[in-house]
């Protein structure tokens, strides 16, 4: 990529960026429940993988046989999933107003249930994507589909045992079409991770485990970002599994959200979502 | 009694043998397992197709994560291992994974029940068909011979959608017809009757045909249905039965709580109450035993048929 496409690149990408940041705020806003923290520290990393990094098909279909497929593990970051989604095309942005509402495809964590575009699996109890995203990467291996497997996880969330399982299988295996990214916020529900139940080093972790780690040190950085899943993208096709941490900042992009645990799982009142838009102004249109 | 035992086979064997044709008929066919390869009878399908075996180690909550992995690219994932590591030890995985996100995964379970012996209440599960049925849209088979279970395996191939499969460890009386058809949710009746039906899953079927003779030489007329499928409830063959006789009693190798007696009394209630009695455990967990020390011990063998058989009579 020229300097210059990379530029035009950026600058789009920023601004699908803060657009994404208003839908999420406004979505966990009108409805009052959700999770803003965890979905604002993964933007960019979504908007870039779904905007540059996967090769996808227009058109949805469940067997995604002849593309990148991508795995949401931390269900409970739906907000930015489902922004995402729509601005990608798969279900018209219109429809991120029935989030978390009554006979909505938007559930609280998404599903394929109501039968949304873009989600092939269900998420929202901890633990178990990793394991969903191995299994469709040996159906690509079987099915001889060069394509690759994404998947994304919180790093709280690796508490569950089920993560380890998955971990431990994946190297054994050779699954080298598979590139499993963790939000390295250092932040969970009840405080910090160190707190709540420190995870050591992830890193020597993974590694111990025979993946290869691929650390991206800014990942609210859209260039880094770019340039770290690339890397990990020419690591794949080598017998190991490869690691992205992500270090990110939870909630990101909104000043009084970040570096702190507490916008988890916490909606912001009518004049919290004036501030937070005002930093985030209206680039693409708002739903 | 109109079924002779053809000679006795384990229903695990079933399964085994049904996952090697469907190993050479379904291209699609994929089979995980978690370190239980020889009990479950699967090598043959190993050797065959080595390239769709999954091999997951101890390690069963990954094992239901990959399964609905796998269906995303259209592969029809066959999980096995015992019905305890089956069930209870991976049922938000199932839950979530499989279930609500409708993936096309068949939970094959061995060693379902009090006849798994020896190893005692640890690995008996007596609580599966509960677990299982108490899931949206998941279907639950309990077969009760070698035939009949390699019947269900290649049946629930061609079934789009979650299915739990249940099985066991012992040798039984192999009786059902060999290379027969299996309808899910279509039960079969056995031997007609006119004073009391008694409604049988699993191993008990072959304790409800022999009941079913005890009582005849008693002068009293059973009817006994084969339900196989717990879920969906074949409702229309139960209620045309006690129609006709006007009382029940429900056999399984499970407990009363939860499983297929508590889904007939449902039906009963909802439509035509008559007495029912329960051939089954009652809150209980299992102990160590051979599997007919066990079936007699915990009250799931014929004789305990004919008691409940004799005791709903009285309460018509």
């Amino acid at each position: 990529m020229t300097a210059n496409v990379l530029l035009m690149n950026l600058t789009h990408l920023n601004d699908f960026t803060t657009q994404v940041r208003r839908d999420i705020v406004r979505m966990v806003h009108q409805v009052n429940s959700g999770h803003p923290g965890g979905s604002l520290g993964c933007t960019e990393f979504l908007v870039a993988l779904y905007q540059e990094i996967m090769e996808r098909k227009e058109e949805f279909d469940m067997d995604g046989i002849g593309e990148d497929l991508f795995f949401l593990s931390n269900g409970h970051i739906s907000p930015l999933f489902y922004s995402v989604l729509a601005r990608s095309g798969y279900f018209p942005v219109s429809e991120l107003v029935t989030f978390r509402k009554i006979d909505s495809r938007l559930q609280g964590h998404p599903t394929t249930h109501e039968g949304l575009p873009g989600v092939r699996v269900a998420s929202g109890s901890l633990g178990q994507g990793l394991s969903v995203a191995v299994g469709a990467a040996e159906a690509k291996k079987l099915n001889k589909d060069n394509h690759l497997i994404y998947s994304l996880h919180g790093d709280g969330e690796l508490q569950e045992g089920q993560n380890w399982e998955a971990i431990m299988y994946a190297s054994a295996k050779n699954i080298d079409n598979l590139i499993a990214t963790v939000d390295y916020n250092g932040q969970q529900i009840d405080g910090s991770t160190d707190q709540v139940l420190s995870l050591g080093n992830l890193k020597a972790k993974f590694e111990a485990f025979d993946w290869t780690v691929v650390s991206i040190e800014k990942g609210n950085d859209l260039k880094s970002i770019i340039e770290g899943l690339e890397k990990a993208k020419s690591l794949t096709g080598k017998g190991k599994p490869v690691a992205v941490l992500l270090h990110t900042v939870m909630g990101n992009g909104v000043d009084f959200m970040m570096h702190t645990h507490a916008w988890h799982g916490k909606a912001p009142n009518d004049e919290q979502l004036q501030s937070a838009l005002e930093q985030n102004p209206e680039t693409l249109g708002d739903y | 009694m109109n079924y002779i035992n053809q000679g006795s086979k384990d229903t695990r064997s079933g399964y085994g043998d049904a996952m090697t044709e469907l190993g050479r008929s379904n291209p699609n066919v994929v089979a995980l397992c978690a370190d239980l390869v020889g009990s479950l009878k699967i090598q043959p399908f190993i050797d065959e197709n080595p390239e769709r075996f999954f091999q997951v180690g101890i390690a069963e909550a990954n094992m239901m994560g990959i399964a609905a992995g796998l269906t995303i690219g259209g592969k029809i994932p066959f999980t096995g291992t015992f019905a305890n590591f089956s069930t209870g030890r991976v049922y938000d995985q199932i839950r979530q994974s499989i279930a609500y996100s409708g993936k096309n995964v068949k939970i094959c379970a061995s060693h379902a029940g009090i006849t798994l012996g020896e190893d005692g209440a640890t690995h008996q599960i007596l609580e599966d068909i509960g677990m299982m049925k108490m899931l949206p849209h998941m279907v639950v088979i309990n077969p009760c011979d070698y035939n009949q279970t390699k019947a269900a395996t290649l049946a629930i191939a061609d079934y789009d959608g979650p299915v739990y499969l249940r099985f066991g460890r012992p040798v039984v009386p192999n009786f059902t017809e060999a290379g027969g058809t299996f309808e899910i949710g279509k039960a079969l009746l056995l031997e007609e009757g006119t004073d009391v039906t008694l409604v049988a899953t699993g191993h008990l079927v072959w304790e409800a045909l022999l009941a079913a003779d005890e009582l005849a030489n008693k002068g009293i007329s059973a009817e006994v249905i084969n339900i196989h499928t717990i879920k969906p409830l074949d409702e229309e063959a139960i209620l045309k039965s006690v129609a006709k006789t006007g009382c029940l009693v429900s056999c399984e190798e499970h407990n009363y709580l939860g499983g297929l007696g508590e889904s007939i009394s449902r039906v009963l209630v909802e439509n035509h109450p008559v007495p029912q009695e329960f051939v089954a455990t009652k809150d209980t967990f299992g102990e160590s035993g051979t599997p007919a020390q066990l079936m007699k011990k915990y009250g799931l063998d014929s004789t305990a048929i004919v008691a409940a058989a004799e005791k709903v009579l009285q309460r018509k």
